[in-house]
This record gives structure tokens, C-alpha cells and sequence, in this order.
């Protein structure tokens, strides 16, 4: 056969012009040939382009009509292709794998080196979705929103997926070849010329790698580097306690608990276990007394700042003050307090007072932004407290203590210099990143070889001479350590999508001579040599996902250093402070659409980053939400659009970083503003001087919600008060109004009687932090489309769970509340009865089901849900990304991908309650209590989410929902509501006054 | 009989009598009948540039529709929380201009009102164009339009019904109902004038045009006293259905429960408010049409001052439902109900609300004025004030009170795109051409009632 392009037709013609047994010879003859082969490999048949041009659209029929004749053979053209090998079916199925039966595997997942214990479901070889691992100290059961949203990165199409050499596809045996030949260059010179830079690292099987490498070449150098660096914790425990020293706190001992522009409960590894400890501390029940105080000062509304019982908003620079005032009030040596305005002041005094009466159960918390200064203080008050040892613990470092934004500076210099001739830059994006003042994108170009290993092919690969697709976590083989120390393996849930990617393990073991060895082979080697000998300990390991007995050991240090003199007083004027983005992070999650239609705590803004700005600057700049302003600091100008947020530090203006990407990721691109762009080395956190102009443009920011006060309707939503009072008189809530009871009837009739199952939600407002992971579990678990910053513009985002933001209160320091709004399952359910076609409809359990197949789509629904919870498919959002075939493996079997026009919300997750009614009935008994965990109560850290069966007075849901301060939201209408929240309860300390939390009645 | 110029009398304006001076069987025959049977060529120049214009706004509402159907709803401006826009706007609006047509002819027509005769023809014709126009809007607003069939009840595999509850099912019927008897009744009414179109057709293909639609009438006493039975049957089943479908259509607002539409009034107001804008309406269309076609004689000025008296009486009760929500509010102590009111004349889209005042309410006050009821620019005015009022009103009344309703964190803004625009723009197309070919296929005002009218006209001399 001759070699031309081979079309179908020819085939025909080739098949047609044999007899009958020949037909078979003659198809192997030709399907040996290569260009049958290509025809194979093609996707379309060489027509297809031919469809858009009109005139060659009779020769495309003519060929699909080939196509059509020879059906059998054109079916192996498309999509999932049989290995040319002979294969065999199993006729025994594989252990485990039953379809339609999803599996959990242990894993980890690292956030800035740190390691959070997972459970990912499976289903058929497809990881769906993350749970926490409930074994994990770092989890215990929980996760962040990252995590959540982190398996949509594993799918996500704009992946790098292979490996580039100066810009053009390149295969990884020569990078094999070109990176020995570099490595070996570097012996004669012991290795002066290479350099590693990764994340912050606590993998022991890559720090045993690359300290290999560096025995072997001793000049060597690895820099451990993220712009959300802990440097600033690391210099203060060293100045604290003259070594290096890793903190851990124990909030589930503390009393008292002053957070000093820390946003504890958000911090990358720990955050979640502490949520979970803080808010255990702070739950009201029957017959508590007492709940843990927590004091918060920052200068923009946090997390941890929306749990506080007394927040002062407070320049970045003035907290230092603050933290002198603190511990000059409790007496520590050295400490003398600065002026003090009034407010300040009596915060001071109430905080001082709380801690001295808590003792060794107080902690004071310093935030990863605040100097070193700021840090030793703090651990010089925790040690006046007795705190070290019971609410403070403190452990060997864990990631490199001199890693971070310096680290990368004296780096860039070396790179100026022409002293690097190799450099590896796995998983960090230094080009886009780094400081205004570090030119490392610059600096690159003056590197050999460059090497860059990561998900994407971002600004760094761009400026690298390589790029190598990394893998993600839940396709490659490493190890890790929590916050605490505890070692686990990150275990693969699917064999890497991409073949051209690699891991870090595999590139380093470039570098050390050791390619052939797999990342497998090395972490099983790192572990049998550390205790994890035989097989079967090996798969208790994998299991259990997380190694026994590894957490670090806590030895309490003696204070060595002194309290330095206060440094220069702040400068006046507008400060600017730097943060990771609530939702995108540093960037890394920057092109991770779920993450970036997560509304941000407050502002509720998607797909951007305002600059959040206090309400009086906001008037004194004469701006808007959405005016643009231009701020010129650390010798950067950026332009950005502001958003006022009540409760921000008068004169701070804070910058989210990680928007503004120019690298080719769909979702990425072009959103927000590059807050890096005026982030300066020597003041990475904030900087004081700022000069802020309006611009007088305009920009558009979607925010998915656009009130936030109650119009007086609080004893509707958000019912309130102190423990005090409820120490007084538990039945204070109910009191203060007539419809704070659910379940009674107010109706002629009787209802129905549930005899069976009867599901119920509680929710405990006191336990939500607003930290959005249960909008993401949702996302994941229920196969929520994202519908794009311009859908949200016009009102139509599509989360089923949302957490409402409200104010009271004077609106520069105002009292914060947020409750998690979903479908409550209203017994007498407004949605129900307007149906025309019955599409939404009361279950013998109690459920208000959706049945989207027969939904028509009228609408009608959402116009009498008096919540608000229903959600519409305006368009075709389920192809979000433009369908992206990578995406619909992500896709939650159990639950319907809904078309355009189909009315969607949460149903409790009945696939959850299904799954669970099938196991049951097989083996012939009830649900029991917990055995049924909607994906929202399963992810959040704070645990304020309880579900179960209301029949069953035992049952976790139904003792919540018998607590004296539960009450159910616009109870007025009768809805009867199946979720209940409990009462939103603060401690106050009387000298503060009481007023803070007072109520419109 | 021939369509042979017959001597007609001069034009003149009447104020005190539904039939101008001099008026004969063979010119009240000659007046309507010539203006069908006119050759095409000498048809008069303002109706074909008037129906090709119609035509082009037809073809933008196509264009509108195929988009929809082809991208969805969501190329409107409808969200979370305004799910209804547009849509239901102007569907409650055209359905509300039907009204008037239907209160002409069957209403008057029980309580043997003389001066229906010369309007009700056209009136009724604007009804079944505006129900047509109306009916459209809830078949294409749903989210999958092509299973819209799930409303009716028929026995399928499914094994389903409608959800009987639901006042969108109970729309389904009033609509399909009120659409069904108004053809009917108005297709009756036509038959004797058609015949008499045929008798004087010249054409063949005319005559057979009109044959087939006469159904062989041939004016028999029999025939006139069965159409006359017909007539009063489907009269008296119309009647209840004037006040019965806006009723319903109320009920998509009334029974559900949020603040602004769960509101007792709103059945009898929702009727009042239709005849208002459908009255207003009818001497929209009929102003200019007169004068074009030269029917002064037969549509005098005491018509018009009628149709004034009866808008001022339905717009009254509209107001004294404005005033009524009002009160309610407050009586009720209602807090959302209460902010409601509040938001309306103060909120954000507190201007639609006084459009709708001023539109509404205090403008066609002029028309307590004798000498403005028969001012045809002015109260030409004022009807499109009315028209404009009453559009206003829905709007009110479905966005602003969806804007805000319990939850203040899910409270949104609503702003119409240019689709929800093309297609209201192109639902006037429908409406005109369909209404072009009306007055040109057949007779726009009943030849035999008016000629009946003549007979009693002259017999009281």
C-alpha cells in the first residue's frame, strides 16, 4: 500500500474488493500498515475539519457515510482506545472494585510543606472527592476549602501535560540526559553552581534525597521558599528561645485566648485542628457555664476574628504596641507599654485581666505576618503565663527555619551574580511571586539550565529553559508531616493522567544519579529503613494514612532572649497589609474555578481580590465598592478596585494576593489584581506610607450577596446572646420571641406522621467560624456547575450552601455574625405547593426532593422559597469550561449532572441517605446514628453541623435540636423548617459592656 | 349587491349619538364592507408600510425566540431572587389588554348596551392578538420549553399529573379557556358579516375565501335565531371569564407568600386594572384606525367618551387597590410586608413605583373633565399613559417585590437585557400584524349590528 493519508473509504474499498474469508486476512494486512495506524491514532476522520467550510461539506458526508458502513471499525477511532496487545476481560472481578461502589484510600495532601490526613473516595478508579482523615491530627476528619477543592486541580484541562524545552515539547529522556550532563559539570566545582528550590519541605524521604545530594556536592545549596512564609515565627522563636523551635498551641486547654493579627484557624496545616479545638471550647450546651474567650486584634477581618468575643481592629504596625501594652500589664520583664489610644486601651486591660485569672490556660497567639519582635514577645507573655507546656507546646522545626522570602532574595542575588548554572525550582512560582524588589524572573534568564517542575505552566516555566508537568498529590507516591510532626504517606489514587509528568522524587533522583529508582520505591525505602518494616506494617501505614508514633515531641524551652526596644513608631497615612487570597491562597489555586466562585469570608466578592478599605477611608478617599484606586508603596503603584468592609483597621488597606495571573490558565487569567506587584522583601506583610489616590474608574466585582444588615428582622435569622445570660435563664432565646419553637403545628389539620426516618439538620452558630470548606465539600459532593464572574454579576451563582454575612453594631468595629443558609426542608414548604408539574415534592421522611428530570423549569419555586436556597440553571452551566472531557471525571456518580434549565438545591445529600438505606436493608437492621454524614457536616473543622433522625430522641441531631437556644430562622412563617440553628453565644467580659451583642427586638 | 360606490354620507364628528348623521343600511355596509373588499392595489398607502413594519418586528420577535430557545433563559435578565422578569411582565400585561375586548362584547352584550356595536368587533380581535401575545410568554419562560406539554393533564407512561395546587396549572386552564371561547365568540359574531362579503365579492377566489368562512349562512330567520342563541350562550359564558382568568393570574401572586403578592385584594384588582388598561388600549388602536379608514360616522366621539367613563371607574378601583396595600401593610403589622411598602416608595426602584402613580392615578384624573373625554389627542395621551401605568404596575409588583423579600442576604437587582427587550418590542410585531391582516381580511366593526343600530336609531325618530 502506497503511504498516503489512508481514508476510510479507502478502507471500504480495500475490504470490498476481497471475498468473503479474505475479508479478515485482508483487515490484518491492513492493519499492520502504518498508515492505517495513523488513521487509528487520528481522532476524527481527515474530513472533519471540512464540516465548517461549506463548499467540501458533500465530500464530509460522503466520507461519513463510509464511516457509518464500516461502524465497527470507526468506533476504535474515538476516545478510549484498547492497547494494541492482546487483552484479556477479567472474568474475576479485582478485589474490591464493585462498580457503583466507591472506595477510600488514605493520603496526604501539603500545604506549604504541611500534611493534612485524607480519605479520598473512588469510584471505579476516579478520585471524586475528599474527606478527612479521621485518625489525622491535623484532620480529625475535617479539611480546609483547599483540600476540597483540590481534586478539581487533579482534573483540571489546563494542567501542563508535557514536558517543554525552551518553549517546545520535549521528551523526558533527553531532560535526563541534559540534567546528568549539567549535574555532572557541577562535580568539579563541588556542586557551587546548583541550586534546589522548593516549598517549604517536611517530606523526610526528599530531605534524606537531597541531603545526598548536598554530601555529594557540598556547595550545593537548597532553599526552601513560599510567599506565605513563616519566617517571621521562625527569627522570633529563635530570638525567644536562642534556638530554632516549631510552635504548636492546644486550644483544647485554654481558657483565654489573645489573637494578635494571627489568623490561626485559616493557617495552612493547622488550621483546621484548631477550629476544631476552639470551637469544642466555645460550644453552649444545657447547663454550660463557661466557654472560652477569645480576644482578637487585626487589621482586617479574619476568620479567627469572626469567632472573637472582644475584636479590635488595629493597624498592622500598632500591634506590636499592643503586644508590649499586654505584657508590660502582666509584668513581663522588659516590657513597657506605649500610648494607648482609649479604645485600645480598655481592650488591653480586659484582655491583660482574662489572662492573668486564666493562668496556664491562657495563650496569646502572634500571626505569621507580625515581625519576630511581635513573635518573642508573645512567647515571652505565654511563659509568664505558665502556658508552655499545657496551651503551648514547643517541638524541633519542622521546615527549613531559614527558608523563606530572604531566602530567596540572597538566592536571586547568587542568580545576578552568574553563581548559578543549574537550578531546579520545583512547585513554587517565584517568578510571579516574589517580592517587587527580587527580580527573580529577571534573574532566571541569567541561569543555564533552569529547570521548572510543576502543575502548570505558569509564569516561572514561561522564563525556565525546562519545564516538567508535575504530578498531583493523588498521583504520586511521597511522604509528609503534619503540624504536629506526625508522618504520613501520600499514597496515589490513580496512576498519573499525564504520562510526561513526574514528581519531585523522580527529578531529584535525576540529580542524585538514582533516575532508575522509583518515587515508590524511594519513599518504601526511606520507611523500611524507619521502622516501617514488613509488608504488613507497610499497609497498616497506607491504611490507616498516617505513621505511629511520629509526632514530634515537645520539650518546653526556657526564654533566652530579652524584649528588644520598640522599634521606629509606625509611620501616619494608609498602611498596606498583605494576605493570602481566603480562596485562591498564595495562587496556587488560582486556576481552580470551584475555589474562585467561593464567595470570600465578608465581602462575599468571587473571581476578584478588592482591596478591602475601612468604611471612613473609603469616605475620606470618597470611593465605592468597585471605584478604583491606585496605591504607591514599596516603590510599586497598583491599580485596584476597593471594597469597604466594616470592621477594618481605620487606615489599613489590605491586599489579597495570588490574582492578577498572566500565565494561560482559563480560569485564571486576567482575574483580580497582582498584589505582589508592590509586596517588597523588607516588608512583605505590610508597609506603612502608602500613597492612596482615586482613580475615578470603575470596576465590576461580583459578590453573591448584596445586603448586609438584618432590617431589624434578627430574631428571624440570627438569634443571639451572651453566656451570661443564658447561665441566668436558658430559655432566654425562646423567650425573646414567640415562634423560636420548629416543630409545633400551627395548623387546623393534623400532619403527617412520620413513622419511619425523619431527617433533621442542626446547626450551631457558635461553632462557625465562616471558613467555606462546606461550600466546597458541597460543590464537590453534589456536582455543582461554577457559572463564571459574569453570571455572578447578574445574580445567578449556583452554590446550594452559602454562608450569609451580617453586621450590627457600629460600623467601624462592628459585631460580625454569619450563618450557614441551606435548603432547610420546610415541612410546610412554600416551593412544594407552586410546582405546576410536581417536580419538587415532600418524601414519607421528610426530605423535600428535587426531582430534576421533571423539573420544567418555571421558576416558581425559587420565587416562594422564603430562604432563598434554590438555585437555577439559567444556561448550560454543567459544561463549565467549556465541557472539558478531564472535568466530567470528577463528577459525583451518584448524583445527576442537571441540564440547563432545571431548579437544583441541597437535599440533605440523599444519595448519602440512600447509600446508607441500601447498606442497612441488606443487612437487615436501622441507620444508626452517624452513620449518615451530609458532605457539609463531614468537612467542617468546627464540627457545627450535626444531621440525623428527629424520630430518634437518642440521636445526636435531636438532642441538639432539644437544647434551650435552639430556634429556627424566619420561624414567623410557619415553614416549619427541618434545620435548626443554635443560638449565637458570646462571653463577654463586663468591663468591655454588654451592648455588643443587644438585638433589634 | 355590488361594491359599487354608494353614496356615503360626509364625515362628521358626533358627540351625542353612536352613529353620525344620515347613516343607511348600504352605506354602513358600503363604509366597513368596502375597506375589505378594496383591490389590493388601491388599498390605502399607510397599510402595507404599517404591516410591513409590524412584519419586520415579527421577524425580531423570532429572532428573539430562536435564541431563546436555542441558549436558554438565561440570555435574560431573570436571576436569584428576580426568577420572573420580562416574562411574566408582559405576559400579565398583554393579558390584561384581552380584557377590555372581552367586556365589550359579552358584558354590554348581556346588558344590551347599544355603543359596543361599532367597537366590539375590533375589540375582541385586539383580545385574541393580546392573548395570543400573552400566552406565548409562560410557554417559552420555562427553563425547557419542549416539555412545557407536562402541564396538561393526559394519560402517559409517565404515570404522572400536574400538581393540581399550583396556580400555574390553574393557569394553564383559565388561559386555554379564555383563548377557546373568545375565538369562538368573536368567529360567530363574523359569520353573517362574512356572508355579506361574500354576496358582494367580484373576485372568485374572494367569493370562495369568504364562502368557506360563512359557513353557508344565508340569513335565514332560522339562521338569525340560532346565531342569536349562539350568541347570547357565548356571551354568557365569556362573562364570568372576564373576571374569572385575571383572577387566576392573580393567584400566581396571591397565594404564594411573598411580601407584595400574598395579598387578599388582588383578584377584583387585577380585573379592574385590566379592563383599565384594555379600555385604554382599544382607543389606542381605534383613534388612528378611524381616521385612516374614515369611520367617524359609525365610531363617534360618544364612543370614546363612554370607553373615558369606564377607564376613570376601573382606574378608581385600581387606585383604591394601591390604597388598600397600603393600609394592609400597616394593619397587618407585618414587618416584611411593612418594609415592602417602604422600599417601594423609597427604594431603589422607588421611580417605577411613581411612574406608576402619576401614570395611573393622577393623570387620567384629567378625565373627570367632560371636555377631555373627547379630546382625542388628549386622551389618545392619556390611554398611552394608562398602557405605559399598567406595565409599570406589573412591574412593581413582580420585580420590587422579589428583590427583597425575607432573607436581606439574598436581596438582588433586576435589570431586563436586549432580549428581554426584543422580545417584548417583537410581541408588539405579533400583535400588529396579526392586527394589519385583521382590518384587512375582515370587517373591523360587525356590519349587521350596526346596521341593526341603524334600524332602531331611525325607528326612535
Amino acid at each position: 500500500m502506497s503511504n498516503e493519508p489512508l481514508e476510510l473509504a479507502d478502507v471500504r474499498a480495500h475490504i470490498t474488493a476481497k471475498k468473503s474469508p479474505e475479508y479478515w486476512r485482508s483487515l490484518d494486512e491492513l492493519a499492520g500498515s502504518p498508515a492505517f495506524e495513523d488513521l487509528l491514532k487520528r481522532e476524527f476522520p481527515s474530513g472533519a475539519s471540512e464540516w465548517r467550510d461549506p463548499a467540501s461539506r458533500r465530500a464530509f458526508l460522503k466520507v461519513m457515510g463510509a464511516a457509518l458502513a464500516l461502524g465497527g471499525l470507526s468506533g476504535c477511532q474515538f476516545a478510549l482506545k484498547q492497547p494494541q496487545e492482546k487483552i484479556v476481560p477479567y472474568v474475576r472481578q479485582p478485589e474490591l472494585v464493585i462498580p457503583g461502589k466507591s472506595l477510600y484510600f488514605a493520603t496526604s495532601m501539603l500545604r506549604d510543606g504541611f500534611a493534612t490526613g485524607l480519605l479520598v473516595e473512588s469510584h471505579e478508579g476516579r478520585p471524586t472527592k475528599i474527606e478527612g482523615n479521621p485518625d489525622h491530627g491535623a484532620s480529625f476528619g475535617s479539611t480546609d476549602l483547599f483540600a476540597q477543592g483540590s481534586i478539581l486541580t487533579l482534573y483540571d484541562p489546563d494542567r501542563s501535560q508535557s514536558a517543554l524545552s525552551g518553549g517546545k515539547p520535549a521528551a523526558w529522556d533527553v531532560f535526563v540526559a541534559a540534567a546528568g550532563a549539567a549535574v555532572a559539570e557541577q562535580r568539579a566545582k563541588q556542586g557551587a553552581g546548583l541550586r534546589i528550590l522548593t516549598g517549604p519541605s517536611t517530606s523526610p524521604t526528599l530531605a534524606v534525597q537531597i541531603g545526598a545530594i548536598l554530601t555529594a556536592l557540598p556547595q550545593a545549596r537548597w532553599v526552601q521558599y513560599a510567599p506565605i512564609s513563616r519566617e517571621n515565627a521562625a527569627a522570633g522563636a529563635r530570638q525567644a528561645f536562642g534556638s530554632d523551635a516549631h510552635v504548636v498551641y492546644q486550644f483544647s486547654k485554654a481558657t483565654a485566648v489573645v489573637a494578635l493579627d494571627s489568623d490561626f484557624m485559616s493557617e495552612a496545616g493547622s488550621g483546621v485542628r484548631y477550629s476544631r479545638e476552639i470551637a469544642v471550647r466555645r460550644k453552649v450546651r444545657k447547663g454550660t457555664t463557661s466557654m472560652l474567650r477569645l480576644y482578637v486584634a487585626e487589621p482586617s477581618p479574619s476568620n479567627t476574628g469572626n469567632m472573637a468575643d472582644h475584636r479590635l481592629p488595629a493597624r498592622a504596625s500598632q500591634i506590636e504596641t499592643l503586644a508590649r501594652a499586654i505584657a508590660a500589664g502582666l509584668g513581663v520583664a522588659g516590657a513597657t507599654a506605649g500610648a494607648l489610644s482609649e479604645t485600645e486601651q480598655k481592650w488591653v486591660t480586659a484582655a491583660v485581666a482574662d489572662l492573668k485569672a486564666a493562668g496556664s490556660t491562657a495563650v496569646v497567639v502572634v500571626g505569621n505576618g507580625q515581625p519576630a519582635a511581635v513573635h518573642a514577645i508573645g512567647h515571652a507573655i505565654n511563659r509568664q503565663l505558665g502556658a508552655n507546656g499545657t496551651t503551648v507546646l514547643t517541638t524541633a522545626p519542622l521546615v527549613d527555619p531559614q527558608g523563606g522570602i530572604a531566602a530567596l532574595a540572597a538566592l536571586t542575588n547568587d542568580m545576578n551574580s552568574g553563581a548559578v548554572d543549574m537550578l531546579l525550582i520545583s512547585e513554587v512560582n517565584p517568578a510571579y511571586d516574589a517580592p517587587r524588589d527580587v527580580p527573580f524572573a529577571d534573574a532566571l534568564g541569567k541561569v543555564k539550565l533552569s529547570v521548572h517542575h510543576g502543575l502548570y505552566n505558569d509564569e516561572t516555566a514561561a522564563k525556565a529553559t525546562w519545564h516538567i508537568p508535575a504530578q498531583h498529590y493523588l498521583e504520586m507516591w511521597s511522604d509528609a508531616r503534619a503540624f504536629d510532626g506526625t508522618a504520613s504517606i501520600v499514597q496515589p489514587l490513580v496512576a498519573p493522567l499525564y504520562d510526561a509528568t513526574r514528581s519531585l522524587h523522580d527529578i531529584i533522583g535525576v540529580l542524585g544519579g538514582t533516575a532508575a529508582t522509583s518515587a515508590f520505591d524511594t519513599v518504601r525505602a526511606y520507611w523500611q529503613a524507619n521502622g516501617v518494616t514488613d509488608a504488613k506494617a507497610w499497609e497498616k501505614v497506607l491504611n490507616d494514612g498516617l505513621i505511629g508514633g511520629t509526632t514530634s515531641k515537645s520539650t518546653p524551652l526556657p526564654i533566652t532572649g530579652t524584649i528588644a526596644a520598640p522599634s521606629a513608631a509606625p509611620a501616619d497615612g494608609f498602611e498596606v497589609i498583605f494576605r493570602p487570597d481566603p480562596t485562591i491562597y498564595d495562587g496556587s489555586y488560582a486556576n481552580n474555578a470551584w475555589l474562585q466562585e467561593t464567595p470570600k469570608p465578608y465581602s462575599k466578592v468571587v473571581w476578584d481580590n478588592p482591596v478591602y478599605i475601612s468604611p471612613k477611608a473609603a469616605t475620606q478617599l470618597g470611593v465605592t465598592d468597585g471605584d478604583m484606586i491606585s496605591i504607591a508603596v514599596n516603590g510599586g503603584t497598583l491599580k485596584a478596585a476597593v471594597w469597604t468592609l466594616p470592621g477594618q483597621a481605620e487606615q489599613s488597606l489590605t491586599v489579597h494576593l495570588g490574582y492578577g495571573r498572566s500565565f494561560e490558565g482559563r480560569v485564571a487569567k486576567n482575574q483580580g489584581f497582582n498584589g505582589y506587584s508592590i509586596r517588597s522583601a523588607a516588608a512583605p506583610w505590610f508597609a506603612g506610607g502608602a500613597q492612596v489616590t482615586k482613580t475615578g474608574e470603575h470596576y465590576d466585582l461580583a459578590s453573591t450577596q448584596g445586603h448586609f444588615s438584618m432590617e431589624g428582622r434578627d430574631l428571624e435569622i440570627i438569634r443571639r446572646g451572651t453566656i451570661e445570660e443564658f447561665t441566668k435563664n436558658e430559655e432566654f432565646i425562646h423567650e425573646q420571641g414567640h415562634h423560636a419553637e420548629g416543630g409545633k403545628e400551627l395548623s387546623l389539620l393534623p400532619g403527617w406522621e412520620y413513622k419511619g426516618y425523619a431527617w433533621g439538620m442542626s446547626i450551631d452558630m457558635n461553632a462557625c467560624n465562616g471558613c467555606n470548606a462546606c461550600l466546597t465539600a458541597c460543590q464537590s459532593e453534589n456536582n455543582i456547575a461554577t457559572v463564571t464572574k459574569a453570571e455572578v454579576l447578574r445574580g445567578r451563582e449556583m452554590l446550594w450552601l452559602r454562608i450569609d454575612q451580617y453586621y450590627t453594631g457600629d460600623i467601624n468595629a462592628p459585631q460580625t455574625y454569619n450563618m450557614v443558609m441551606l435548603c432547610q426542608q420546610c415541612e410546610n414548604a412554600p416551593c412544594e405547593i407552586v410546582c405546576p408539574v410536581a417536580a419538587t415534592v415532600h418524601d414519607s421522611e421528610g426530605l423535600n426532593n428535587m426531582v430534576y428530570n421533571r423539573c420544567v423549569g418555571t421558576k416558581y419555586c425559587s420565587n416562594n422559597c422564603p430562604y432563598k436556597v434554590r438555585r437555577f440553571n439559567f444556561l448550560q452551566y454543567a459544561d463549565d469550561n467549556n465541557g472539558a472531557p478531564t472535568l466530567k471525571m470528577q463528577k459525583n456518580p451518584d448524583v445527576t449532572v442537571r441540564p440547563r434549565g432545571v431548579m437544583e438545591k441541597c437535599t440533605f445529600c440523599v444519595q448519602r441517605i440512600n447509600e446508607a438505606r441500601i447498606n442497612a436493608d441488606r443487612e437487615k437492621r436501622t441507620i444508626a446514628d452517624g452513620e449518615i454524614i451530609t458532605a457539609c457536616q463531614q468537612v467542617c473543622p468546627t464540627q457545627a453541623i450535626a444531621f440525623g433522625n428527629i424520630n430518634d430522641p437518642q440521636s445526636a441531631v435531636s438532642q441538639l435540636k432539644g437544647q434551650p437556644h435552639t430556634y429556627i430562622s424566619l420561624g414567623s412563617l410557619n415553614t416549619r423548617p427541618r434545620v435548626s440553628y443554635l443560638a449565637k453565644m458570646k462571653t463577654l467580659n463586663a468591663e468591655l459592656g454588654s451592648a455588643e451583642t443587644e438585638m433589634v427586638h | 349587491m355590488s361594491a359599487q360606490p354608494v353614496k356615503r354620507p360626509p364625515v362628521v364628528e358626533t358627540t351625542d349619538a353612536f352613529l353620525g348623521p344620515n347613516q343607511t343600511y348600504e352605506s354602513v355596509t358600503a363604509t366597513i364592507g368596502n375597506i375589505v373588499l378594496t383591490p389590493i392595489r388601491k388599498t390605502p398607502w399607510g397599510w402595507p408600510l404599517g404591516f410591513v413594519i409590524a412584519a419586520g418586528f415579527l421577524m425580531l420577535y423570532l429572532y428573539a425566540l430562536t435564541t431563546l430557545f436555542v441558549v436558554g433563559v438565561g440570555i435574560w435578565g431573570i436571576n436569584i431572587p428576580v426568577a420572573w422578569g420580562f416574562d411574566i411582565i408582559n405576559f400579565v400585561w398583554w393579558i390584561g389588554i384581552g380584557h377590555a375586548g372581552t367586556l365589550i362584547s359579552a358584558v354590554l352584550l348581556l346588558f344590551r348596551q347599544d355603543w359596543r356595536t361599532s367597537i366590539n368587533r375590533a375589540a375582541e380581535a385586539m383580545t385574541i392578538f393580546a392573548v395570543a401575545c400573552a400566552g406565548i410568554y409562560p410557554l417559552v419562560h420555562t427553563g425547557r420549553p419542549w416539555l412545557d406539554y407536562w402541564l396538561l393533564p393526559y394519560p402517559g407512561t409517565l404515570g404522572m399529573w400536574p400538581q393540581f395546587r399550583s396556580p400555574l396549572e390553574w393557569d394553564v386552564f383559565a388561559i386555554s379557556t379564555y383563548a377557546t371561547v373568545s375565538i369562538l365568540f368573536w368567529f360567530v359574531g363574523l359569520v353573517p358579516d362574512i356572508a355579506v362579503l361574500r354576496d358582494r365579492a367580484q373576485h372568485s377566489i374572494v367569493r370562495k375565501f369568504y364562502g368557506l368562512l360563512s359557513l353557508g349562512w344565508r340569513g335565514s330567520a332560522k339562521h338569525w335565531q340560532r346565531y342569536e342563541m349562539a350568541s347570547l350562550i357565548l356571551a354568557g359564558l365569556s362573562t364570568p371569564l372576564v373576571l374569572s382568568v385575571h383572577s387566576i393570574i392573580s393567584f400566581d401572586f396571591a397565594v404564594s407568600q411573598v411580601p407584595g403578592w400574598h395579598v387578599t385584594v388582588f383578584p377584583p384588582y387585577f380585573v379592574a386594572g385590566a379592563v383599565y388598561c384594555g379600555f385604554a388600549m382599544v382607543i389606542v388602536l381605534l383613534t388612528p384606525i378611524r381616521r385612516w379608514f374614515g369611520l367617524q360616522n359609525l365610531i363617534t366621539m360618544k364612543h370614546f367618551d363612554l370607553m373615558a367613563k369606564v377607564m376613570l371607574a376601573s382606574g378608581l378601583i385600581v387606585g383604591y387597590g394601591y390604597l388598600s396595600e397600603i393600609f394592609y401593610a400597616w394593619y397587618s403589622g407585618n414587618i416584611y410586608e411593612q418594609y415592602l411598602i417602604t422600599i417601594r416608595t423609597m427604594g431603589p426602584y422607588a421611580w417605577s413605583y411613581w411612574a406608576l402613580i402619576v401614570l395611573n392615578i393622577i393623570i387620567p384624573q384629567l378625565l373627570w373633565i367632560p371636555k377631555v373625554r373627547t379630546n382625542l389627542p388628549l386622551l389618545y395621551f392619556i390611554s398611552i399613559c394608562i398602557n405605559i401605568g399598567m406595565w409599570f404596575e406589573r412591574w412593581v409588583i413582580v420585580v420590587l417585590s422579589l428583590h427583597r423579600d425575607f432573607m436581606p442576604s439574598s436581596w438582588g437587582f433586576y435589570s431586563p437585557t436586549v432580549w428581554d427587550w426584543s422580545l417584548y418590542i417583537g410581541s408588539f410585531g405579533l400583535f400588529f400584524f396579526l392586527f394589519f391582516l385583521f382590518i384587512r381580511l375582515l370587517p373591523m366593526i360587525s356590519i349587521f349590528e350596526v346596521r341593526d343600530l341603524v334600524h332602531k336609531t331611525q325607528n326612535d325618530h
